[in-house]
């Protein structure tokens, strides 16, 4: 909570757990060292072993080791390495062809985008009405020439979970590096490299009460991929760049304290404030897929009014919630997600998204949906549409 | 808490005025503007014998800004004479308010185009239309000032995205400077449409984008 805010954009970013900043502490403060080899200073020495039990409590947490893992500033970065590492690896000797799902969030769309300006082409799939990528379009617009498929493990927005591990099949089979960007499924939905034919893994710490500028990316040995940052030896000469050992460590710390009842919990928030949306307040719509769908996401359309000005009257009214409305974005575009699940702009004009995170409860699901029935209600009196309808 | 907008904004936001619609209205128009959604809806009432707008009303499906502009164009417009109503600009409506963010132009100057479009709807009702006079390049050009290009809430001439206008026997042609696969092309497309086709002598407009 901010204060009196019931912060329900968790997805956004979230509050450090006292316990994550705890276990950094003693990395501002006594060992502040650069990490060193093993025949350097002691503090250098202790930092070091500080930043490889991270490095093996993350790389742990998807079943790969150590050396097999890499820490970047965050998911933005995760993606751009993942992206365009395996891009430069690639690009004169196998292939220039990518592919992409259209609701991809911005780092990986982003970076697609930027390999087309380089001459990359990019294979951009549609997704159905929750959010799925169609399995067999990935099948087809696999060619001689595509490097890498990079599918999102659950939506950003909409919650929608991918089939991965049918997708990492598909790209196993026709010889091709999978990515995916598991953002905001870290922790809330297991992964686990043994199991899932997944090649590049993008994590970052801000969506699971870790301090933000801290991330990950999981590379599978063997994989080719070109050096992302110019300096140093540091992360097996693959990003240089003074470590984040206080982050990392926070990091770690952060995934120690998710639990199984933890996402059980924030499973029943979710569909305690779906069920009640839905049979509540009319005109409202579901967006993503009702089971399949992260623990922590509702996304919901209410029709007829305007996504800012509902989240404008619940942040007045103590809840920080967000909108797939091109009034809200600063780039005055509808969310691409709502557009590419098939809605038009109407549906993403009146889209919000509750994302729950540890510091939320029952009650303040159950206040929430009192005060959006009254503030829908509201504006729905005020819009020339609502009443057209009746 | 602090806010884009200013407290006047937040107040006509939290409590707008004369909200709602006119029974049996003397003039109405909707404008909408598909880019970014939102629609505003005005009604007025008017005094055959002074020309006054003694009743308005309006309805918004629009953020905050909109509903807001909605609220205080209505308070500008109520007892002004239709010549002077419509002469009420955005930046009056906007320096009533204490100021707008730019990016939210688009969305706050539907509803001074809504009041103007109820007035027009009243005139024309009323026979008080001026003598037509046939449409020219220029005309257009002024009438393309009001679609917003989306991209930065600055009308399309501004951000000079019309590349050419042609008017030719009843047919306008408009090139836009934006690729046809654009997210907002159909919008924009949309909206010149809807602004250029009244035109009492146009039959039809072609809007072709450069890409």
């Amino acid at each position: 909570m901010f204060g009196e805010i019931v912060y329900l954009d968790n997805a956004a970013s979230t509050r450090l757990d006292e316990r994550v900043l705890e276990a950094m502490q003693p990395y501002f403060f006594d060992v502040y060292a650069v990490a060193t080899s093993e025949f350097g200073y002691s503090p250098g020495i202790e930092a070091k072993e500080a930043l490889e039990r991270s490095r093996e409590a993350l790389a742990g947490s998807l079943g790969a080791s150590p050396d097999e893992f890499i820490f970047s500033s965050g998911s933005t970065e995760s993606s751009n390495m993942a992206l365009k590492g395996v891009a430069m690896a690639l690009g004169e000797k196998r292939g220039k062809h990518l592919i992409v799902s259209k609701i991809e969030d911005f780092p990986v769309l982003h970076s697609a985008k930027a390999l087309e300006k380089q001459g990359f082409q990019v294979t951009y799939l549609d997704v159905d009405g929750d959010g799925f990528v169609n399995l067999e379009q990935l099948q087809n617009s696999i060619t001689d020439d595509t490097i890498l498929v990079s599918i999102q493990y659950a939506n950003q927005e909409i919650g929608t979970i991918q089939s991965i591990e049918a997708i990492g099949q598909i790209c196993r089979a026709r010889g091709v590096l999978f990515h995916t960007d598991a953002t905001h499924s870290f922790t809330r939905l297991s992964l686990d490299v043994r199991r899932v034919p997944v090649d590049l893994i993008t994590i970052s710490a801000h969506t699971i009460h870790g301090p933000k500028g801290i991330g990950g990316l999981y590379i599978r040995k063997g994989t080719l991929i070109n050096k992302w940052m110019d300096g140093g030896f540091q992360e097996f000469n693959l990003r240089a760049g003074l470590e984040n050992i206080p982050g990392a460590v926070g990091f770690a710390k952060a995934v120690e304290l998710v639990t199984p009842e933890e996402n059980e919990r924030l499973r029943v928030m979710r569909d305690r404030l779906i069920d009640r949306v839905l049979a509540d307040i009319p005109d409202t719509t579901l967006n993503g897929h009702r089971q399949k769908r992260l623990p922590q996401n509702a996304n919901i359309t209410f029709h007829f009014v305007e996504g800012e000005s509902i989240t404008l009257h619940l942040d007045m009214r103590g809840f920080a919630v967000s909108t797939g409305s091109a009034c809200f974005s600063r780039s005055l575009e509808a969310s691409h997600v709502i557009l590419g699940i098939g809605g038009d702009h109407e549906r993403a004009h009146g889209s919000v998204r509750f994302t729950f995170g540890r510091y939320n409860n029952m009650e303040d699901v159950d206040s929430l949906v009192e005060v959006i029935a009254d503030v829908v209600n509201e504006l729905r009196a005020i819009s020339p549409l609502s009443e057209a309808t009746k | 808490m602090k806010f884009p907008y200013s407290e006047i904004v937040l107040e006509h936001f939290r409590h707008p005025r004369n909200v709602g619609r006119i029974e049996d209205p003397d003039g109405k128009a909707m404008e909408g503007s598909p880019a970014c959604g939102d629609m505003v809806a005005v009604y007025i009432k008017v005094d055959p014998k002074t020309n006054c707008i003694t009743d308005i009303k309006f309805e918004s499906y629009g953020c905050a800004s909109n509903i807001a502009t909605g609220s205080i164009i209505t308070e500008l417009a109520k007892g002004k004479t239709l010549d002077e109503a419509k002469k009420i600009t955005w930046k009056e409506a906007a320096d009533a308010l204490g100021g707008l963010p730019p990016i939210k132009v688009h969305c706050s100057v539907l509803a001074v185009e809504g009041l103007r479009a109820a007035i027009r709807n009243y005139e024309e009702r009323h026979g008080l239309v001026k003598e037509k006079e046939p449409t020219t390049v220029e005309e257009v050009r002024r009438r393309l000032r009001r679609v917003m290009n989306p991209l930065t809430g600055l009308d399309l001439i501004r951000t000079n995205l019309v590349r050419d206008i042609e008017v030719k026997d009843g047919t306008v042609r408009v090139v836009v400077a934006l690729p046809a696969g654009h997210q907002f092309a159909p919008a924009i497309r949309e909206e010149i449409l809807e602004k250029v086709e009244t035109l009492w002598d146009v039959e039809q407009v072609l809007v072709e984008f450069t890409e």
